[in-house]
């Protein structure tokens, strides 16, 4: 009796294991295959009741966080959609919260669009049935990002760049180039207290860096990186790994590590420069000298999509003059919609940002997802994104 | 209806078991072990050359991969040994005050005890990693604390995982060694006296080895959930532990993912199999 009550008791605590194991990968559902249509939607049809987004923080705003702050409600009192919002703190993120089938649309950056797009995750769209596309910047159409065999992939955003933040306080004279936070004798002096973005991409950040500091390595673009290239920056950011406090991915958590204390110099955007400017904190930013990474952000959508409809009314929604100027004086950038410029309250915006600015935009290297092909004559041989994931994991350690 | 039913199942002991069990056992074996076990064919796909989709056929390249690069041995070795540290650390502590619980402290005072402990199992576990956060940053509680003696806090870090994970589990190891200490009877404790041993020796010799079974229970969700977290890393540290480098690749990298997960399994199984040589299970 006793030992089968232990063979009983014995099993259940293996069931039990599979259990506890199980949990761990709970989470993550089986990822469709990518044969979903990708036929190029042509038209907008009757708005469906309800729409569901993933965008960064700031995007989807409907007076919660600020009751002056609120574009969505007069969208949904005009179409009867009801928004739905999930945040998603990084690009990563977001490209698996797309890939949960769950959601409408997204407010993709260049270094999540192609991977949605060779996914199947979205679908192309004839942008000339949304009224608001003609007024768009044309810096930020037809782009390798969100164009791909010469189809349109949604409606352009916004831009802005990855600005380099400092406390004043502490960081004396105030920093024009990336050196203090990648030089090692610069950047020791603030042993601890310095911080980098949490992601694989950041990984561009130093190779720009290393394009003005070690020109003999011939680093064109940081995104197309071959294998000795790639292996400099590697190490440049296994040197950067101590003298680094945190790697922030979520900005409330910037903010806070910042008005803190705990982080005084790094990488940041402009929306928590603003934020902690607003609070008084002795914060400022600056493009340094070697230029910046950036972002362009585009509103993509799913190509499992239940409201489409809705979708394709935001994405007009969103390009709306007045809204453009809402959204991008909130968040801190350049909109998309160039007759958003006369209607910000800060008339200055526009230029601040560098709305429309060309030459400035061509300064800013923007995300993009990292292939195989490095677009140029060295041809297949450069790091994709998967061998960036790697080597993320290996810098941080 | 029900009354047929009644009759079909009457005299049927073996058919009403398992029309009964059928739908837990069912939602066990193809929810819990299923989603397992395609984890586990998932660890032996990998990553197209050129596409970087998933191809599904057998490889060891994941394998190979954690073999290979030292970073995940490193970040294992990390892992495994914050989870004993934690483990270690929650044990000290759980043990007196379970102690005192279910030996010394007085029934009313005891259920309050009892609510005191579980109290924090009530609240988010997000708001309570946030709190630490704040206690830990550079302006934050601790610091302020330490100040006056000239000392510093552990700022943010691997020392700080151990403290808020110590804090996390600590309600999970005190309730097991609590159960199991109130299990022994007074009389044995008497009698261990009476025979003439000192606290000390009644504690090594009768005590602990009658809740070590209980202590070692509670030591199994105290290391099994540190070993799987990455919340906790991910708010008070930037260092990686397996549950971190899980959620980095999960979107891209499913296969090497899943081939990391084995490494906790592994673990845990092997640590489950010693707990049963101890006599962990014996008295659940």
């Amino acid at each position: 009796m006793r030992s089968a009550n232990r063979n009983q008791v014995k099993n259940a605590w293996l069931l039990l294991l599979g259990l506890v194991a199980v949990l761990a990968v709970a989470g993550c559902g089986s990822s469709d295959d990518s044969d979903s249509s990708s036929e190029e939607v042509t038209s907008i049809g009757q708005t469906e009741s309800e729409l569901n987004l993933v965008a960064w923080a700031g995007y989807v705003e409907d007076g919660s966080t600020d009751p002056a702050v609120d574009w969505v409600s007069d969208f949904e009192q005009q179409t009867g959609c009801q928004v739905n919002v999930k945040l998603g703190a990084t690009s990563d993120e977001m490209v698996k919260l797309m890939r949960t089938g769950q959601y409408d649309g997204v407010s993709a950056s260049g270094d999540a669009t192609l991977r949605l797009i060779d996914g199947g995750d979205v679908v192309p769209v004839d942008m000339n049935i949304l009224s608001n596309y003609k007024d768009i910047d044309a810096n930020l159409k037809d782009l390798p990002h969100n164009t791909v065999d010469g189809k349109n992939y949604g409606m352009p955003h916004g831009f802005g760049a990855n600005v380099l933040m400092y406390n004043k306080d502490e960081v004396k004279p105030a920093p024009t180039s990336w050196d203090v936070v990648f030089d090692p004798a610069k950047a020791s002096q603030f042993k601890g207290k310095v911080t980098a973005y949490d992601g694989p991409i950041y990984i561009a950040d130093a190779a720009l860096y290393l394009k003005t500091h070690q020109p003999d390595l011939g680093i064109e673009n940081p995104y197309e990186l071959d294998e000795e290239q790639f292996n400099a920056v590697i190490d440049l950011l296994k040197e950067q790994r101590n003298a680094v406090g945190e790697y922030w991915s979520d900005a409330a958590k910037q903010i806070s590590s910042f008005a803190n204390g705990d982080s005084v110099v790094g990488t940041s955007w402009q929306y928590q420069v603003s934020a902690l400017q607003s609070e008084g904190e002795p914060i400022d930013a600056v493009i340094p000298t070697e230029g910046s990474t950036g972002w362009s952000d585009t509103w993509m959508l799913s190509s499992e999509a239940k409201n489409p409809n809705c979708m394709l009314e935001w994405m007009d929604w969103i390009a709306s003059p007045k809204v453009q100027a809402q959204v991008s004086e909130w968040f801190g950038e350049a909109p998309a919609n160039l007759k958003a410029c006369q209607l910000t309250e800060n008339k200055a915006h526009c230029e601040t940002f560098h709305a429309g600015d060309t030459e400035y935009y061509d300064q800013i290297s923007f995300w993009t997802t990292p292939v195989t092909d490095c677009g140029d004559d060295r041809g297949d041989v450069c790091k994709d994104y998967n061998d960036w994931v790697q080597a993320w994991t290996e810098v941080k350690g | 209806m029900g009354r047929r039913l009644a009759d079909f199942f009457q005299g049927r002991p073996r058919l009403t078991v398992t029309a009964l069990l059928a739908a837990p056992l069912g939602w066990l074996v193809i929810g819990y072990l299923g989603s397992l076990a395609v984890m586990l064919v998932a660890s032996f796909w990998h990553l197209g050359e050129l596409s970087g989709e998933v191809q599904q056929g057998f490889s060891l390249e994941n394998y190979q991969t954690l073999v290979e690069e030292p970073v995940y041995r490193t970040i294992a070795g990390r892992t495994i040994l914050v989870a004993a540290l934690v483990t270690l650390t929650d044990a000290v502590l759980a043990f007196p005050i379970a102690f005192y619980m279910a030996k010394v402290a007085k029934p009313r005072l005891r259920s309050l005890l009892v609510v005191a402990v579980l109290l924090p199992l009530w609240s988010s576990y997000l708001v309570k990693v946030g709190a630490w956060r704040l206690m830990l940053s550079e302006n934050g509680a601790i610091n302020w604390a330490l100040e006056p003696f000239g000392l510093s806090g552990p700022g943010y870090g691997t020392t700080a995982v151990w403290l808020v994970m110590s804090y996390m589990w600590l309600p999970y190891m005190i309730i097991p060694i609590y159960a199991g200490l109130e299990r022994i009877p007074d009389s044995i404790l008497t009698a261990s006296e009476d025979l003439g041993a000192r606290p000390f020796r009644t504690f090594r010799r009768v005590v602990l080895p009658l809740a070590l079974p209980a202590v070692i229970a509670g030591s199994i969700f105290t290391f099994s959930l540190t070993m799987g977290d990455y919340i906790t890393p991910a708010n008070v540290s930037s260092t990686q532990f397996i549950g971190n480098v899980v959620y980095a690749n999960f979107g891209d990298n499913l296969p090497l993912a899943a081939a990391f997960t084995t490494v906790p399994i592994v673990v845990m199984v092997v640590y489950l199999l010693v707990a049963r040589r101890f006599g962990a299970f014996e008295h659940v």
